[in-house]
């Protein structure tokens, strides 16, 4: 069914910190991997090992360069995939109800059986979220790995998405964005975590932590304070040789 | 947006169908079935098979053409659901106006059943302008000025070929008043279609980039490495780019396609009747040009909101 729950009990989702992502794509390459097996799956490639490789990925990173209104300049990676909207359009838009979202723990979902590959799910996402396999010509999207976080046949470490599992600086965070306890609702109030877009109504559940202020003068990294202006040099405290160099060297 | 041809066929060819299917039903409807049986027929065939023809032509756009059928099941919420169901309602009077011509039914079930192509056909319209007015990701599509743009390139192009199709097939006698009322749907297409314009251009809609990274508003944004090195579905669907002065350019042939060229048709066939079938043709020839190419810039100009992490455009970019 396409109609959207009116609330679940459960809002399962990821935090995302950009302050410590390094775009290295970790989380993207284990996501397909990852669901290229999984119960979603496969997530194949068109000309996979060719020249021209393409095909479905349900998480993308791009990376950017960026000078905030203070004049500070900085590198953003930012990793793309579902925030696994509440009010999705992605889902009321499905003419099929192959796009649906879980009444109990809020996951968007799309049933690879009964998808007609109209694309119209795509078009509605205003995240781009949605990628049609070009193989299977179904459409694909994160799952959350919802076969991997209650399975019983793995480790209870290894109950967590993928791509928080291989994200080498522990930029993801996965867990209950309803329940204002759990660690990543603490981690969204401490630093200010953002709901992308809020003004089209999506109503994402996922969060982006942003990122700290910059360090970027001396003091700030710790580093001693007379480093700060000049070249750090202090010409009562030098030794005779220095004063004379700094003599030569500035006339 | 990707003008998929499959979309651009199903849209401009239902379109015209749907419109003629209205035309015929008031013309029927309100008592002017007399004049011709099988020019009734003839019109119920020629809509009928553009609709038809319109539904095998989006079935082109289907990843999975096989599954259609449950397409009909979530007309709950779904525009595109609605649309299927409407359409398939819609073959209710088509067949049953022709069954009523064909078997010689009384004059009352026969208005009955054109009439009902009116409701009917428009349903199925305002649905198709519904799937693209509702997309908030698209801010070309998701304003009032789309609805409007399928009704009247729907009645303009069902106008037109209702029109050509009473002087091709069966010479109807010169009549100013229709020429008229033609031209007055044309330019009235032509109208709506220029506020669509006017609007997109002045409301260019878009985000924010800094927004959609989760940045203090104000930050300039540069893209300096792209998630993936070829292709992908997102960039080939919604990467479309169509530049501004051709954009332009497209927008005037369309309007000379869709107005201009047919009003110099039904003047010389005013002042020499013996012009009439090859003008009649050439209006209906245009204008369907005319709506595939509207139809084509209806996708060609339309920016989604994913390309803002693609290509941000804002502050400093
Ligand atoms: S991010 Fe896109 S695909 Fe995911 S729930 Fe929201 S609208 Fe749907
Ligand atoms: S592509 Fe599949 S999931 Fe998306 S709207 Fe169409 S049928 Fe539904």
């Amino acid at each position: 069914m396409t109609a959207l729950p009116a609330a679940t009990p459960k809002k399962l989702g990821l935090v995302i910190d950009l302050d410590t992502c390094v775009g290295c794509h970790a989380c993207a390459v284990a996501c397909k991997q990852w669901n290229d097996i999984g119960e979603w799956g496969p997530l194949p490639d068109v000309d996979g090992s060719g020249p021209r490789p393409e095909g479905a990925w349900l998480n993308r990173v791009h990376s950017y360069d960026v000078t905030t209104p203070d004049g500070t300049g900085m590198t953003l990676h930012f990793p793309r995939s579902c925030l696994h909207c509440e009010d999705a359009a992605c889902v009321t838009v499905c003419p099929t109800g192959a796009s649906h979202k879980r009444a109990d723990d809020g996951i968007v979902l799309v049933d690879p059986d009964t998808c007609i590959g109209c694309k119209l799910c795509a078009w509605a996402c205003p995240y781009g979220a949605r990628e049609l396999d070009p193989v299977q010509k179904t459409m694909k999207k994160c799952t959350l790995c919802a076969d991997r976080i209650y399975n019983v046949d793995l480790a209870p470490e290894d109950r967590q998405p993928a791509c928080v599992q291989a994200c080498p600086t522990r930029a993801r965070h996965f867990g209950d964005l309803a329940d204002p306890e759990s660690a990543v609702s603490r981690l969204v109030a401490e630093r200010d975590g953002q709901a992308l877009l809020p003004e089209l109504g999506y109503r994402p559940v996922n969060r982006y932590l942003p990122p700290r202020p910059r360090r970027n003068k001396a003091g700030d990294t710790g580093a001693p304070a007379r480093l700060e202006d000049g070249h750090g040099f202090d010409a009562d405290r030098a030794s005779p040789l220095l004063r004379w160099l700094d003599r030569v060297l500035t006339r | 947006m990707h003008p998929a041809a499959s979309v651009i066929a199903f849209t401009t060819l239902s379109g015209a169908g749907y419109g003629l299917l209205v035309w015929l039903g008031l013309l029927v409807g309100f008592g002017q079935a007399g004049r011709s049986p099988a020019l009734v027929l003839t019109a119920l065939l020629l809509g009928a098979a553009l609709v038809a023809a319109g539904l095998l032509a989006s079935l082109a756009h289907l990843g999975r053409p096989e599954r259609a059928w449950r397409a009909f099941s979530q007309w709950r919420s779904s525009w595109l659901s609605r649309e299927g169901v409407a359409a398939l309602a819609g073959f209710v009077p088509i067949l049953g106006l022709g069954w009523a011509v064909l078997a010689g039914a009384g004059p009352a079930l026969r208005d009955a059943f054109a009439l009902a192509l009116v409701p009917a056909s428009l349903l199925t319209l305002v649905c198709t302008a519904r799937i693209y007015d509702t997309l908030r990701p698209i801010p070309a599509w998701h304003n009032r000025w789309v609805l409007p743009g399928f009704l009247a390139l729907a009645a303009a192009s069902g106008g037109a070929l209702l029109w050509a199709l009473g002087v091709l097939a069966f010479a109807l006698p010169p009549h100013r008043g229709d020429g008229v009322v033609l031209l007055v749907l044309l330019a009235l297409a032509a109208a709506v279609k220029w506020a669509y314009w006017r609007h997109i251009d002045r409301h260019p809609g878009g985000v924010d980039p800094a927004a959609a990274l989760a940045l203090p508003a104000g930050s300039a944004v540069r893209s300096f490495e792209a998630p993936h090195t070829e292709a992908n579905f997102l960039l080939r669907e919604m990467g479309f780019a169509l530049a501004r002065k051709h954009g332009a350019r497209l927008r005037r042939l369309c309007l000379v396609l869709l107005v201009v060229l047919p009003a110099l048709a039904l003047a010389l066939a005013w002042a020499w009747p013996w012009l009439r079938p090859p003008a009649a043709a050439l209006v209906a020839g245009s204008v369907l040009v005319a709506c595939a190419l509207e139809r084509w810039l209806f996708f060609a100009q339309a920016r989604h909101l994913v390309m803002t992490w693609y290509a941000p455009q804002g502050p400093g970019v």
